[in-house]
């Protein structure tokens, strides 16, 4: 492998073109399946629950430990300058805006993400996809738009169970076991957090970023080389570029967001 | 359609098909009638499977035209490929059965994307598709307890779910026992002559192919060494259709993969 040989540059740069060029493709099918697969609202229940219930658990012990962390660390800073009343909005601001949509997608990405990919490269695989065709049933609308719509759908509600788990934590540690003043942390979070601006922004936030991870994990699925090994690289692959497109669309939304 | 239906379902002329410069077949023109079985043989990696996805639409060939009852499937867009694939089924190698849906949700899988058939009318239509291929028996299993055999027979009960009007076939008998390559190959037979198929598939088996097929059709190094009924082909004196029915390891088939000669890759002067 030797990068600076031009023909070796150019394949890789074609490679690269065409790999985005089946991406694009892919999204317009997907695009344009994606109403006609919500009449069938049971194949994307499904998914929800698949997708859903399976991170649960990830998501809110994550949060929960998070939140402990947070309690720590934002109490010992604060009560340096004698603030240590604003903790529970420290706490809060950081998981609304910040950490909640960004944590919880990048856990999506591990649990949700793979198995999503490893699922649909094994159809592959397994000559599904090709079957469905055979039959005469798009396997666009009938396999990735009820998945895509199930990303798009749960990552807003499991990053709400993150950050509210996440405040829960802060509370324990801050209230509970150090003793911040229970009346002064949670009249903090009450007047300085807004609805519009933090909580509703840290939404939009979570709904881009299931949007970016779902598909993501779905083009990887859907590209994957038809063999195991194909199937163990695209795997890899949904959470290295899911992740990287979160953190990177996170701080271009976070400058959009919250500049003044 | 046409009022009266010609001789052939399918039709190819002067298909050319390849991946790069590999050439998988080479300006193939050939007929598959109505209502019969028809065997497609030849080498491995000989470009059988290969006009099974032409004949789908999975693959589109590079010159030539693909006609299903009439109708050329290589420029047809979406809606018209789908529509002529519904009257196809297709029975892929290792039957692709849905890994996440039981046998009986797996044969009703074409009956619910395609129908809006009433919950009993569907158990019913399963219930005999499955019957036609003896697994009634077997409806709430998972394809992960069914042995290859069974799964293949499960898919062909899905292939034929929409009462299509060819059915393809690919391999259908490799890495079967004895009992269950019977018991396919005589299910091919049956299910045409009751259903008034149109039947082709792809076969390295010699005996159980030339027992149940109408038309043979032999290719070789992209091109069809010969084509008839199983008598003709079994008498036909072409050499590489000779080396096939009589399996011999070399002849107009090469043995060797195409490369240097034996003498620059040993650095043996050539005498």
């Amino acid at each position: 492998m030797s990068w600076y040989k031009p023909a070796d540059l150019g394949l890789g740069v074609r490679r690269q073109l065409a790999g985005l060029g089946y991406g694009a493709r892919l999204f317009g099918r997907l695009l344009a399946t994606l109403l006609p697969a919500l009449r069938r609202f049971a194949l994307v229940r499904d998914q929800i629950h698949f997708l859903g219930n399976y991170s649960l658990a990830i998501i809110a012990v994550s949060g929960l430990f998070v939140g402990f962390v947070f309690g720590l660390q934002g109490y010992y800073t604060l009560q340096r300058y004698g603030s240590s009343e604003a903790l529970g909005l420290l706490v809060t601001l950081s998981l609304v805006r910040e950490l909640g949509p960004v944590v919880t997608a990048l856990l999506f990405a591990g649990r949700a993400g793979t198995s999503l990919t490893a699922e649909i490269g094994l159809m592959k695989a397994g000559e599904q996809i090709s079957v469905m065709e055979m039959m005469a049933v798009d396997p666009v609308q009938r396999i990735l738009a009820p998945r895509f719509w199930a990303g798009v759908i749960t990552m807003p509600l499991l990053a709400a169970v993150f950050s509210a788990m996440g405040i829960i934590g802060g509370w324990v540690v801050g209230v509970l076991m150090i003793g911040v003043d229970a009346g002064s942390f949670w009249s903090q979070i009450q007047g300085g957090v807004d609805v519009w601006k933090d909580v509703g922004n840290g939404v939009i936030k979570s709904i881009v970023f299931g949007f970016t991870v779902t598909f993501v994990a779905l083009l990887q699925g859907y590209g994957a080389q038809p063999t195991p090994e194909g199937v163990a690289s695209a795997t890899t692959r949904t959470v290295v570029v899911a992740s990287l497109a979160v953190l990177g669309l996170d701080f271009i939304l976070t400058a959009m967001m919250f500049t003044i | 359609m046409a009022a009266s239906p010609s001789e052939s379902l399918v039709e190819l002329r002067h298909l050319t098909f390849g991946y790069g410069d590999r050439v998988i077949l080479d300006d193939v023109s050939l007929v598959v009638p109505r209502g019969k079985v028809t065997a497609l043989m030849g080498a491995s990696g000989g470009g059988k499977t290969t006009i099974l996805r032409l004949i789908g639409g999975q693959n589109r060939a590079q010159s030539g035209q693909t006609l299903f009852d009439g109708q050329d499937i290589g420029p047809m867009n979406q809606r018209d490929l789908y529509a002529a694939r519904r009257r196809m089924g297709m029975l892929f190698q290792f039957g692709a059965l849905f890994a996440d849906l039981s046998v009986f949700e797996n044969v009703a899988f074409p009956l619910r994307e395609h129908t809006d058939l009433p919950e009993p009318l569907i158990r019913d239509i399963v219930l005999m598709k499955l019957n036609a291929v003896g697994l009634r028996g077997a409806r709430d299993l998972m394809p992960s307890d069914l042995s290859g055999g069974m799964a293949r027979r499960i898919a062909l009960a899905r292939a034929i779910a929409l009462d299509p009007e060819l059915v393809m076939y690919d391999e259908p008998f490799s890495g079967l026992d004895p009992i269950s390559l019977g018991t396919a190959a005589r299910l091919i037979r049956q299910l045409n002559d009751s259903m008034g198929l149109t039947s082709i598939f792809v076969s390295h088996e010699l005996e159980q192919t030339f027992a149940i097929a109408d038309h043979v059709i032999i290719l070789a190094n992209g091109k069809i060494a010969t084509q008839g009924t199983p008598g003709q082909v079994r008498q036909s004196t072409d050499p590489l259709v000779y080396q096939y029915v009589n399996a011999l390891p070399d002849g107009p088939v090469r043995f060797h993969y195409p490369g240097p000669s034996v003498a620059d890759d040993f650095g043996v002067a050539a005498s």
